[in-house]
């Protein structure tokens, strides 16, 4: 079948739970250019073949960096709060290697002014793991936490990357912070189609870009899935 | 000083007119040296000139330097109105006077001009002042300021609009002591309570009353056709309104929403075989096309012109002598002022008649008028000024330069909204301002503003000063986006909300301005239509204003449905409530309606609580919050003051245990928390305290939304600083209006379980209007989930992908 993309879903149960607080459920599997992959609902990629997690656009030190250029001051939880969506993702999974794919600090000045519990915390997850920082757009310097830094990384028959990048072949990137709109609701999204994997973004204040946007609509084949973060995570056809 | 008899330059030319001055008028005049002064008169009275005569006769001897007077309205339009009207008599009596007025329309090179060299009367919003009293060259601006005329001063008496006024007069008034207040109010129910808000607190405000006038001639209009069972539009009677225009000089038919206002002009243009010049006015459409209706009907070009609110205050638009309300009046208060509209002349009666949009509505319609009669006006007292318009205040104050926290503080205790304010409160919004206000924070550049050696606060980055003038303003519509032409130099139309817009597919039309166009894509952050000659277009949903029917009014109708008959309705809608009775019941005093019926796909649960809108919508969040729990799978709500409709993918055959007052009372701070209502009030406060900054100087757009949703920052604080200002602001501001819990109790007392359950199979007469309801509340939880997977798979199933 052209495009060879037969998901696999895996089983989804059903949380129960009372509006406005959802549990996580599974994950939707992919077979993406040989590699086995599960799209997880939280927005991480996880390929357990690899023992391997990767996230994308953290944004760590968002506010900060708003609070800092003069605007507005926004509540400065979100570190926390997507570092701690990030724990529950390690722990779910065990992986032993951990991708960041980039935008993984709002900016340098951002990475270089974590508070201390948060460079803490970090280190804690860091510790006994690989740990990848891939360069990206916002925090292009290497920053002085721990982990290897590089431009981009091939594993296999993948290449993670920040941005996507012309005629690439099983290409894992970030950037975009792809979302779509689906029977009134908004949910931030991974795209696929048999050549590249573009990733949600994880920071917790992050905005999204629609999948219908030429910048990503010319990117992704005509059969190019969208996969849904939220309780389950679920595929849809890409809306363009 | 000022003598009540007027200088003669002034009989001379009220003479050649063949004028006379009204006793009101006289008055205002005789005591214009009353620091502060509540004009009461209806419209058409000459309130506006009444207002302006003391600063006439003042000027009219000559030598003052600068601004005299600061002329501030609800309206932008109404600004450049005023300035026409005065000309006239400024000019034909040769005053050497000075009027402009300045508005966010006004070019920013006239607004600088203004600033340093104003004129002796300066027409303005309350957001345009705000921003002039955020200049560091304020004190320069204003000196020489005497009065201060506040016009349809009740308007704003009831909205955050007006709270940021006081602030900013209570401003005016440091810098310039000798200044005297005046307000011009058309009628109300409780004028104390204005003049308390327009006077410097604690100084008195005496009020004057005008003599009200004849009652207006109102009725509703009798059509052929039927009101349709359900609807909002009222095209039905458009017919008979085309005849109403025909036997008319000027007509204005005003709507209650915008969307409302686009289709009934499209079908009244379809069916106007004469051509009658008409035009549309609403907000949401391009100034340039606003300005060009306007025009039109000052020049008495137009037969008629379809509009709402935007047309609501007194704006002189020439010789309208008919007032037409499409739609339920909701407040009897405000169609008493629209009715104001018609026949501007002094002791004429205002000429209006009512066309219900539908049957539910024939009856309210039959209600206000009987109201109207009655000289009911109905009013709710409002709680302190909120202190989201405060913090604005103290960063628009930052902006004009280094501030002293206790002489701020003493100044806004001037201000009758916010006397009562404690300075523990003050100072928490100072701290919010000055550093966000967070539990955690602990840098420099967590820091907005800062103090120095003596202890005066300045902001911290002196170019942030622009953003947040940039920001002033209270009015947080749901986000617009713009609208224009692809082709033809991209013409501006308009704009529509940002959420419809996202619904939007290449190729949907929809109506703005009147006609219909298409949509063919997002070209930067405006939308792109070309002509369309479709016919039936998909509907803008503008949200317009919406307004809550006042209590009196529900009242009135609840009563009205115990007759036995009801000879003073219609045939029609006799029959429709007769038809209820048989297929369900009419809602009774003491009891509680339940009806659940499938419909549109869904299982539809009505409730007829009669408690207000907003009680219940909090019903709503309550209710649909516990069907979650129980796994009823709701979807969505919609509230109207009468009922409430839910929405969801089970039936409920058993509402009796969701409405025990024990469940309802159980848990009221959970759901609190996380709701929708809650977040929308929060996203209001974030963008007036300015937490979130809508605009910025210039669009920084790359391939990705800088943007994200306040709901976001929401669920952040709530879950690690609950107590923080702005979460605070949001439960004050729900309690007093968006929650109203106490009503719901009010209405379980009066229930006290005589709840009445009724199973349908189909959708039952009286709750067919709710299904045209605006403001429909999603509710994002495992029934939204279901319809998220069936979708997700039935596309994949379309796209041969299972």
């Amino acid at each position: 079948m052209e495009g060879a993309l037969p998901p696999l879903p895996f089983q989804a149960n059903s949380p129960r739970s009372i509006y406005g607080k959802m549990k996580q459920g599974t994950g939707y599997g992919v077979e993406f250019c040989g590699a086995s992959l599960e799209a997880r609902p939280s927005g991480a990629l996880w390929w357990a073949a690899r023992d391997m997690l990767v996230v994308s656009d953290l944004h760590l030190g968002k506010s900060e960096r708003m609070a800092r250029l003069g605007g507005a001051v926004l509540p400065p939880y979100e570190t926390l709060e997507t570092l701690e969506r990030l724990e529950a993702d390690l722990e779910a999974t065990g992986a032993r290697v951990v991708v960041c794919l980039g935008d993984s600090f709002d900016d340098a000045a951002a990475a270089r002014g974590l508070p201390e519990d948060v460079v803490t915390r970090l280190m804690r997850m860091q510790a006994g793991r690989d740990w990848v920082w891939i360069e990206g757009n916002h925090d292009p310097g290497p920053v002085s936490l721990g982990g290897a830094h590089l431009a981009e990384m091939e594993v296999g028959p993948l290449v993670l990357r920040h941005i996507a990048e012309d005629g690439a072949q099983g290409e894992v990137s970030g950037h975009y912070h792809p979302k779509v709109r689906i029977a009134g609701a908004s949910r931030r999204c991974f795209l696929v189609d048999d050549r590249r994997l573009i990733l949600p973004a994880y920071g917790t204040y992050t905005g999204g870009l629609r999948s219908r946007d030429p910048a990503l609509a010319g990117l992704m084949g005509p059969r190019a899935l969208a996969i849904l973060t939220g309780p389950v995570a679920r595929a849809m056809p890409m809306p363009r | 000083m000022f003598p009540p008899v007027l200088p003669s330059t002034f009989t001379d030319w009220f003479a050649s007119r063949g004028w006379q001055v009204h006793p009101h008028q006289a008055e205002m005049l005789g005591r214009a040296t009353e620091p502060s002064l509540l004009l009461i008169a209806p419209t058409g009275g000459g309130k506006t000139l009444a207002g302006f005569l003391p600063t006439l006769v003042e000027l009219s001897e000559g030598g003052h330097e600068g601004l005299h007077t600061l002329y501030v309205s609800p309206l932008k339009a109404l600004a450049s109105d005023i300035r026409r009207n005065l000309s006239t008599p400024i000019d034909e009596m040769g005053l050497p006077i000075r009027v402009e007025d300045r508005t966010g329309d006004t070019p920013s090179s006239r607004k600088r001009r203004q600033r340093a060299d104003p004129p002796h009367i300066l027409l303005t919003t309350p957001e345009s002042l705000a921003l002039m009293t955020s200049y560091e060259d304020a004190a320069r601006t204003f000196k020489g300021l005497k009065r201060i005329v506040v016009d349809e001063i009740h308007a704003l008496a009831d909205s955050k609009r007006g709270d940021q006024l006081w602030l900013a007069m209570a401003r005016l008034q440091r810098l310039c002591p000798d200044l005297r207040r005046v307000g011009l109010s058309a009628t109300v129910e409780d004028p104390a309570a204005i003049a308390h808000l327009l006077a410097k607190h604690p100084d008195p405000c005496p009020i004057l009353q005008a003599d009200p006038g004849p009652d207006p001639d109102i009725r509703m209009l009798e059509t052929e056709e039927q009101p349709p069972w359900s609807g909002g539009g009222g095209s039905y009677a458009i017919p008979a309104i085309l005849d109403q225009v025909k036997r008319h000089r000027t007509t204005l038919i005003f709507h209650n929403t915008r969307a409302q206002a686009e289709i009934f002009f499209h079908n009244l243009w379809l069916a106007n075989e004469d051509g009658l010049p008409i035009g549309i006015h609403h907000g949401s459409l391009d100034r340039t096309q606003r300005e060009r209706v306007e025009q039109a009907m000052v020049q008495g070009r137009l037969r008629a012109v379809v509009c709402t609110g935007s047309l609501d205050l007194g704006i002189d638009w020439g010789d309208v002598d008919l007032v037409i309300q499409v739609g339920a009046p909701k407040n009897v208060k405000r169609l008493v002022q629209r009715i104001g509209r018609a026949n501007h002349r002094y002791n004429a009666p205002s000429k209006a008649l009512l066309v219900p949009a539908n049957r539910f509505e024939v009856v309210e319609c039959v209600a206000a008028l009987e109201a109207v009669q009655d000289h009911d006006l109905d009013g709710d007292p409002r709680g302190p000024g909120p202190r989201d318009v405060l913090c604005q205040h103290i960063l628009a104050t930052a902006c004009a330069g280094p501030f002293d926290e206790a002489e701020v503080f003493a100044e806004v205790k001037t201000v009758g909204a916010y006397a009562s304010l404690s300075r523990a409160q003050f100072d928490e919004c100072l701290e919010y301002c000055a550093t966000g206000g967070y539990a955690l924070r602990a840098y420099d550049r967590w820091q907005r503003l800062m103090q120095d050696d003596q202890g005066r606060w300045h902001l911290r980055d002196p170019r942030a000063a622009q953003l947040i003038r940039m920001n002033l303003g209270t009015i947080v519509d749901t986000d617009k986006v713009k609208v224009r032409m692809r082709f033809g130099g991209g013409r501006p139309l308009g704009e529509i909300e940002e959420s419809f817009a996202a619904q939007l597919e290449r190729g949907d039309t929809f109506l703005i301005g009147g006609r219909i166009v298409k949509y063919e894509g997002l070209k930067e952050t405006a939308v792109e239509v070309t002509r369309s000659a479709a016919t039936k277009p998909k509907i803008a949903t503008f949200a317009g204003t919406k307004f809550a029917t006042s209590t009196q009014l529900s009242q009135r109708i609840l009563r009205m449905f115990q007759q036995e008959s009801w000879p003073e309705l219609p045939r029609h809608t006799a029959e429709w409530l007769g038809l209820q009775r048989e297929i369900s019941a009419l809602p009774q005093p003491g009891r509680l309606l339940v009806e659940s019926f499938p419909f549109d796909g869904r299982e539809q649960l009505c409730l007829y609580g009669f408690a207000g809108r907003n009680a219940m919508q909090t019903l709503g969040l309550i209710l649909t919050k516990r069907m979650e729990e129980m796994g009823l799978d709701p979807l969505g709500f919609v509230a109207s003051d009468y009922a409430l409709l839910i929405w969801g993918l089970e039936a409920v055959t058993d509402p009796v245990p969701l409405l025990s007052p024990a469940a309802l009372h159980d848990g009221l701070e959970r759901w609190l928390a996380g709701n929708a209502v809650m977040k929308r009030t929060f996203r209001n406060a974030a963008h007036v305290a300015q937490l979130l900054q809508r605009n910025a100087p210039q669009a920084r757009k790359t391939g990705r939304q800088a943007t994200f949703s306040s709901d976001i920052l929401y669920d952040t604080l709530l879950k690690y600083d609950p107590d923080h200002l702005l979460m605070e602001i949001t439960r004050e501001e729900a309690m007093r209006g968006l929650v109203d819990f106490g009503r719901i109790e009010e209405m379980l007392g009066r229930v006290e379980g005589r709840i009445d359950v009724m199973r349908l199979d189909r959708v039952t007469p009286l709750a067919a209007p709710l299904f045209l309801e605006v403001g429909k509340v999603p509710v994002d939880g495992m029934g939204r989930e279901r319809l998220v997977a069936e979708e997700a798979e039935r596309l994949m199933a379309e796209a041969g992908l299972t």
